[in-house]
This record gives structure tokens, C-alpha cells and sequence, in this order.
């Protein structure tokens, strides 16, 4: 018999078996009631005399409106999205080449890994600082830094997914005298790809905190300088409007990948014993 | 004495020399609203015996061994022990797991006295009723050591320990021996029956193993599949008062167990 | 066996390759201070002083007042933020993981707030906290708070469902059970998640602290890049970074204390 699973509050209580029949509204109503319960806080805390710098969420909606409608968070992000995307390219491609390769190739895991390691682990934005000093205001500080942060990550995960696979399964795809190639065609890479993704969702977060990094510190462009400039003249609605368009667009990116990796492998298909 | 077929619905009537101590009363469990693990499910289990539920993977055996453990609570019909209907768990019934269910992080002692310490019995007198049932679970010496220091056989030792450290009357056993290799569970079998001829327990033995139910049990209730009602009550009468490796050999044991698989097997095909 | 092609090694070199990269691969690391070295006697890169040239400072820098300064600074602040994260997390996570409504109503923000890019969140924490220790202070915390949380509840998830029916067969009361199995059972998986909230609290005292750039660590940085005291700048991310390793080390080395069980549950 499939076990009956209630949760652990089920189990904590009483659970009488006529509980489970209850039917919970779908996921959505919960995440719009969560979004509506937050806002609320939020307002209210806006409200109460806590401080200037803490304008009500209805006050920060109106202005994200404002700023949409008047195009200057379109100009901030002409000015983000470029080195933003080319430098997600970059880390996506060159991550997972990087730990495919570190992984494969017993040199390149010599001379990389501990390296790999050390930028993962390490706050390496204490490095930032310097590459916006060392390539100025261009795009280039942004995607620099957006590979400090991100690439480690994404080469790092792919190296351990490849390291699980199984050994099993490779024992088994040569004994069916399958080529190298055809191991890591049809064994190797689909048995490492939840980590490989599990990296680039890391890597994707890794470049949003070092391109708004790069511009909070140095290039005054984007959607950096919008959060520096409107709390510069203390217009605190359009500089939470900003912030709340950077974690926003964070999270899209996110389930966009996420529905990438449902789409190609159909996670729940991957998961054997 | 032959196999004793039963109407399902009927409750059985009770052994003639001994009156019942717990009564399953067209016990029934739905759950997610259509899915019915159990349907009017009666029997009777005498006082100081042993008694298995005996049934293929699925029959809903542990679900019914809950439902007398009072974690979960049926749909429709009552237990009764001792004519009190269950409302839940309660200190006349111990139940020993499966997957032994120790606390990785506590010694075997503490393991042990884990149902003590719930009763807020103190610290002193309870390692004193611990020690006193590991070792007549065979654990002795075995006090300060971590679960994952024992043998598979061991850990089960020490989770019967605690279950007989309480001294509920009512031992409920669910599937205990089948995380163990083969050997191990024969060794745990013969010694069980030893221990039942020091502690007068009634024993309500969940098994898929017809001969690991016919080997212990006075009484074994065959379960039918899904939804799980009783369809079989079968009472082994084996001479268990001579020496415990003899049963295996007693030609009513070899008997017994073929009759059960030749009733049984049209659930598997 | 292992994933990488052992072919036979067809020549010398490749043979003597193999010979080196037999060693651990922190060796290569000897290798990389080489490179560094190199690239600073050859001043190949303005901004990369020969490594010599940086251990020196390195020792230099023990010398000074103000870098004793912000290490006090950032200690404190790291060290409230992230007990404040475990303090405000841990509970948060057991609520996640026992009571379903919670965990609908949350998992969203935690999950959103776990990858987010908290950095934009600075700017705006300074005005309301003021140019100082508390906007660090919050930067940690929001920086480490959200993985306890997280992983405080995969391990309340976690807790094997027949330990909890052992508790209640025996009549156990729902807080004992809490305080005596759930709480003990989640520990490895709470420990993990406080080990990567101290990695994420020190890229947070960092990041918090770069972007104030007045004090601390952030202030030093700020003040040896805009004087070119190269040096100095790569002695302190050195000094960082070994400090950050030696602290996860630390902390890595009491979870496995208390992970010791995780695997035999």
C-alpha cells in the first residue's frame, strides 16, 4: 500500500485518517496570498512612524508604475541588460565547458579545481572593487565581475554532477563496448544534468549580485545607479521601485531556466533510487 | 485441528481458554476520500497469545497494526481493549518498528528508557528497568553503545527492550524481523518465543512470512488484498513447549505452511 | 574507478604530467603562486604586484592599527548578523516544516530571497539603518538567514516518520517530541544549513562593507585602491580569504561532529 503521508503536524496531533480527505486550494492562491500578506506588511510598516527611508509598498507600486511609464527604468536596464546577458552567456557556456572538462580531464582537474574551490567558497566580491577601478565605467567591470561571482559556480556543480554519476552505469555503458563519446553523450552528461542545472541557477543569482555589485560601487550606469541616484535625492518609492525590478527580474530568469531544465529532462524522469 | 474458514463479517469466536483482550470491530479506513485500505475487518485476540496478521505487501497488515496502536484513527468501527473502545496511543500497548525506529543520537540505554522518560519516571529508576530488559533481550554489556554500533539484530533487540520496558500488556510487532538477513531472523524468532515464556505478553505479530506466522503464532489472521479484510483465521495448536528449533520440524508446521500458500497463492497469481 | 580517460601516457611529457597530477590537486596551487610571481616580477599587470611583494605586506599589515580595527568591526558585525540568522531562522524553519499553511505562505519569499540579489538591498538599508555597523549587521543576516531557514525545514521534513510514531506510542506530549526527537533529528540538516549561513554571512560582511566603504574591511579596500597601495590591497584579500577558510573549516568540522547519525537514520 502507498503510505498514507500526512505531514509531521498530522502526525504530531492526532491524526485521525478522515484529515487527509481535505482538499488545499492549488498553489497559486497560496503564492498570491503570500504576496498579498507581504505587501500588507509591508505597508503597514511603510506607515508606521519607523523611518522616512521606508516608504509604504503601495507608494513603491505607484512609482515602479511612474518609472515604467516615463522610461527610465527602460533606459536602467538598456544600460544592464547587455553586459547582464552576455555575461550570463558567458557563465552558462564557459561553466559548464570549464567543469565538464575538470571533471574529464585529469590535468584540468589539477590546475583548476583547488582554484574553482577557492572562488566558490571565498567573498570574492572583496575583489570587485578592483576590477571596476581596473576596467572603468564600460561593460566590461559588469561582465567580469559577473563571471567572478557566477562562473566557479556553474564549473563547480558541473564537475561534482559528472563526479556522481554513477559508476555503475558507466561500467555498464562500456560493457556494452559503447565509445567514450557515447558514455558521456548518453550516460554521463543526463546523469550530471540536475547538478549542472543546480549550478546555473547558482551561477544565474552569482552574476544578478555581481553586475548590481559592479554598478552599485563604481559605474554609475543601470539599474545600480537608479537605487544609488534616487536615494541620493532621497526619492526612497523609486529607489525600492528598483530594487524590487532587480530581484523581480532575478526570479524570472530563475523559473525561465527552471522551465528550460523541466522542459529538456523532465526532472522528475531523472530521479531513480 | 484444520484450517477454520470464516464468513469475513462474523467475528470469530473467542479460544476456549482464553478470553479475548482486544477486539477489532468492523474496522475500516478510507483515505484521500476514495481509496480504501481497510474494510470490515473483525477479529479477536486472546489474552496472553500470539497473534499474527498475516498478508501479502499492500493488505493494509501495518495500517491495521496502527489503527490498534491508536496512531491512526479509523473510519468506521471501533477497538476495544478490554472493552475500552481506542482513542489513541495508551501505556496498555507497545509497539515494536520495523525500521527499530532508535534515536541515532542516544545510546542504547537511553533508547531503551525512552518510554520511561516520557512517564517522567526518574532518571535512576528507569536506567534500572532498561538495563534489566537489555539484558534480558540478550544486549547486556551492549548499555553505552550508539544504534549505529550494532548489527541489525541488535538494534531490533534493543527496540524490543523498549518496548517491553514499559510492561504494557499488549506487544504490537510490526514486520520486526524483516530488516534482518535470514540467519539473524531465526535466531530473533527463537528467541522471542523464549522470552514469551518469561513475560506473559499478548502479541499482535504483523508478518508477511507464512512460515515466520505459523513458527510463533497460536493464531494467525490471513488479510486479503486491497481492501484489506480478514479472510482466514488459522490456528497452528503447535506444541511449542519443548526445545524452540524443534518446531521447524514438526510435520503440523510443514503442513500448515503448505495449506497457507496453496490459500494465499490465487492472491498472487 | 574514475571518470577520467586513463589512456596509457603516449610520451614524455604527458608522462611526467601524469607524474605530477597524481598529487593531490592542491599541489597546483604551488603552481598558480608561481604564475603570480611571474606575473608581478615581469609587471606584466599593473594592478598584480609579485606575490613576494604581498606576503611582505601581509606581515605589514599585522602591524597596523586600523586593520585590527576593522577585523574587531567585522567580527562584530558578522558575528551578530549571523546569530541573529540562526535565531530568527531555526525557528522560522521548525514552524515551515511542522505547520503546512506556514511553509505555503513562506516558501515563496524564502526562495526568492535564497538566490535573490540582496546586494540592490544595501543601498536601501542604509538610510534607514545609518552608514554604519547595523547596515552590515542587517546585510549579513539577510545574506544567512534564508539557507537556515531552508535547511531547518528539509530537516524537520526529514525527521523519519516512525521516530515521531515511537514518540506518540508512548504517549509523548507534541512539545516533548519536539524538543526530544524532531529538534535532535533535524540537527545535521540544521547544521548544514548553519554552515552555509556562515558562507554567505562572510561574502555578506564583505559585500556590506565594500558597498558602505567607509569602515571596516570595506573602508581599508576603498582606501588602499584609491591611493594604488596594490600591495596592501592584495595582502588584505589574502588575509580575508584565509580567515574566511580557516572559519568554514571550523564550522565544517563541528557538522561533521553532529552528522555522524545522518546517514544510519
Amino acid at each position: 500500500m502507498s503510505e498514507v503521508t500526512p505531514r509531521l503536524n498530522a502526525l504530531l496531533a492526532p491524526s485521525p485518517g478522515r484529515r487527509f480527505s481535505l482538499a488545499l486550494p492549488s498553489i497559486w492562491l497560496w503564492r498570491l496570498a503570500s504576496v498579498a500578506v507581504a505587501f500588507l506588511i509591508w505597508e503597514v510598516l511603510g506607515r508606521s512612524p519607523i523611518s522616512l527611508a521606508l516608504p509604504p509598498a503601495s507608494e513603491v507600486a505607484v512609482a515602479f508604475g511612474e518609472m515604467l511609464a516615463k522610461g527610465e527604468m527602460w533606459a536602467a536596464y538598456a544600460n544592464s541588460l547587455p553586459p547582464l546577458l552576455t555575461g550570463l552567456a558567458i557563465i552558462i557556456v564557459g561553466g559548464v565547458v570549464i567543469g565538464v572538462s575538470v571533471a574529464l580531464a585529469r590535468t584540468a582537474e589539477w590546475f583548476l579545481l583547488p582554484v574553482l574551490i577557492i572562488f566558490q567558497t571565498a567573498p570574492v566580491s572583496a575583489i570587485i572593487p578592483l576590477v571596476t577601478y581596473a576596467y572603468g565605467i564600460g561593460d566590461a567591470s559588469k561582465i567580469v565581475a559577473i563571471m567572478i561571482l557566477g562562473l566557479p559556480l556553474v564549473a563547480l556543480n558541473s564537475y561534482k554532477g559528472i563526479q556522481a554519476t554513477p559508476p555503475s552505469l558507466i561500467a555498464m555503458s562500456e560493457s556494452f563496448l559503447a565509445s567514450r563519446f557515447d558514455t558521456i553523450r548518453y550516460v554521463i552528461l543526463p546523469s550530471a544534468s540536475g547538478m549542472i542545472f543546480a549550478g546555473l541557477r547558482l551561477g544565474v543569482s552569482g552574476a544578478f549580485i555581481g553586475i548590481v555589485l559592479a554598478e552599485l560601487l563604481i559605474t554609475p550606469t543601470g539599474i545600480g545607479d537608479l537605487i544609488t541616484y534616487n536615494r541620493a535625492i532621497a526619492r526612497y518609492d523609486k529607489m525600492f521601485a528598483a530594487i524590487v525590478s532587480i530581484i523581480a527580474l532575478s526570479a524570472v530568469v530563475l523559473a525561465l531556466l527552471q522551465a528550460v531544465e523541466t522542459r529538456l529532462f523532465r526532472a522528475n524522469a531523472r530521479a531513480l533510487p | 485441528m484444520t484450517l477454520a474458514r470464516e464468513a469475513p463479517a462474523a467475528p470469530p469466536a473467542p479460544m476456549p481458554d482464553e478470553k479475548p483482550i482486544l477486539v477489532a470491530d468492523e474496522v475500516g479506513l478510507v483515505y484521500g476520500g476514495n481509496v480504501t485500505a481497510l474494510a470490515g475487518v473483525n477479529l479477536t485476540v486472546p489474552q496472553g497469545r500470539l497473534t499474527s496478521l498475516l498478508g501479502p505487501s499492500g493488505c493494509g497488515k501495518t495500517t491495521l497494526l496502527k489503527i490498534i496502536a491508536g496512531l491512526i484513527e479509523p473510519t468506521t468501527g471501533d477497538v476495544t481493549v478490554r472493552g475500552e473502545p481506542v482513542r489513541g496511543p495508551g501505556p496498555d500497548r507497545a509497539l515494536v518498528f520495523q525500521d527499530f525506529a532508535l534515536l541515532p543520537w542516544a545510546t542504547v540505554l537511553d533508547n531503551v528508557g525512552y518510554g520511561l522518560r516520557v512517564r517522567g519516571v526518574p532518571r535512576q529508576e528507569r536506567d534500572q528497568v532498561a538495563r534489566h530488559y537489555i539484558e534480558e533481550v540478550g544486549l547486556a554489556g551492549f548499555e553505552a553503545r550508539y544504534p549505529h554500533e550494532l548489527s541489525g539484530g541488535m538494534r531490533q533487540r534493543a527496540g524490543l527492550a523498549r518496548a517491553l520496558a514499559v510492561r504494557s500488556d499488549i506487544l504490537l510487532m510490526d514486520e520486526p524481523f524483516s530488516a534482518v538477513d535470514e540467519q539473524m531472523r531465526r535466531k530473533l524468532q527463537e528467541d522471542l518465543l523464549e522470552l514469551l515464556r518469561v513475560e506473559q505478553k499478548t502479541v499482535i505479530f504483523v508478518t508477511h512470512s507464512i512460515e515466520e506466522a505459523v513458527y510463533l503464532s497460536d493464531q494467525v489472521i490471513i488479510l486479503t488484498q486491497r481492501p484489506g479484510r480478514v479472510s482466514t483465521i488459522v490456528r497452528p495448536d503447535i506444541d511449542r513447549s519443548g526445545n524452540v528449533d524443534e518446531i521447524r520440524r514438526t510435520p503440523r508446521y510443514m503442513e500448515l505452511v503448505d495449506e497457507i500458500w496453496a490459500g494465499l497463492r490465487q492472491y498472487v497469481e | 574507478m574514475t571518470l577520467s580517460a586513463s589512456a596509457r601516457p603516449r610520451n614524455a611529457f604527458s608522462r611526467a604530467a601524469a607524474r605530477i597530477t597524481a598529487r593531490s590537486p592542491f599541489f597546483s596551487l604551488i603552481v598558480w603562486a608561481a604564475l603570480w610571481e611571474l606575473v608581478g616580477q615581469l609587471g606584466l599587470i599593473d594592478l598584480i604586484p609579485p606575490l613576494s611583494a604581498v606576503l611582505v605586506a601581509v606581515g605589514e599589515l599585522f602591524e597596523r592599527g586600523s586593520f585590527w580595527e576593522a577585523l574587531a568591526l567585522t567580527a562584530k558585525t558578522f558575528g551578530l548578523g549571523l546569530l541573529l540568522a540562526i535565531v530568527v531562522g531555526i525557528p522560522i524553519g521548525l514552524l515551515m516544516g511542522l505547520r503546512k499553511r506556514a511553509d505555503q505562505l513562506l516558501s515563496m519569499w524564502v526562495n526568492l530571497f535564497l538566490s535573490a540579489p540582496l546586494t540592490a538591498v544595501v543601498p536601501a538599508l542604509m538610510p534607514i539603518l545609518g552608514i554604519g555597523e547595523a547596515t552590515v549587521v542587517a546585510t549579513v543576516f539577510l545574506f544567512a538567514v534564508w539557507v537556515v531557514i531552508l535547511d531547518t525545514q528539509a530537516g524537520v521534513l526529514h525527521v523519519s516518520r516512525s521516530l515521531v510514531e515511537m514518540g506518540r506510542v508512548f504517549g509523548a506530549p507534541g512539545p516533548f517530541i519536539l524538543w526530544t526527537i524532531v529538534i535532535p533529528a533535524a540537527m545535521p540538516e540544521i547544521m548544514t544549513g548553519i554552515r552555509l549561513a556562515v558562507i554567505r554571512a562572510i561574502k555578506g560582511v564583505i559585500v556590506g562593507q565594500i558597498i558602505i566603504a567607509l569602515i571596516g574591511f570595506g573602508g581599508l579596500f576603498d582606501t588602499y585602491l584609491s591611493m594604488f597601495l596594490m600591495e596592501r590591497f592584495w595582502a588584505l584579500i589574502i588575509v580575508v580569504f584565509v580567515l574566511s577558510f580557516t572559519l568554514i573549516g571550523l564550522v565544517g568540522a563541528l557538522e561533521k561532529r553532529i552528522a555522524f547519525y545522518a546517514g544510519t537514520r
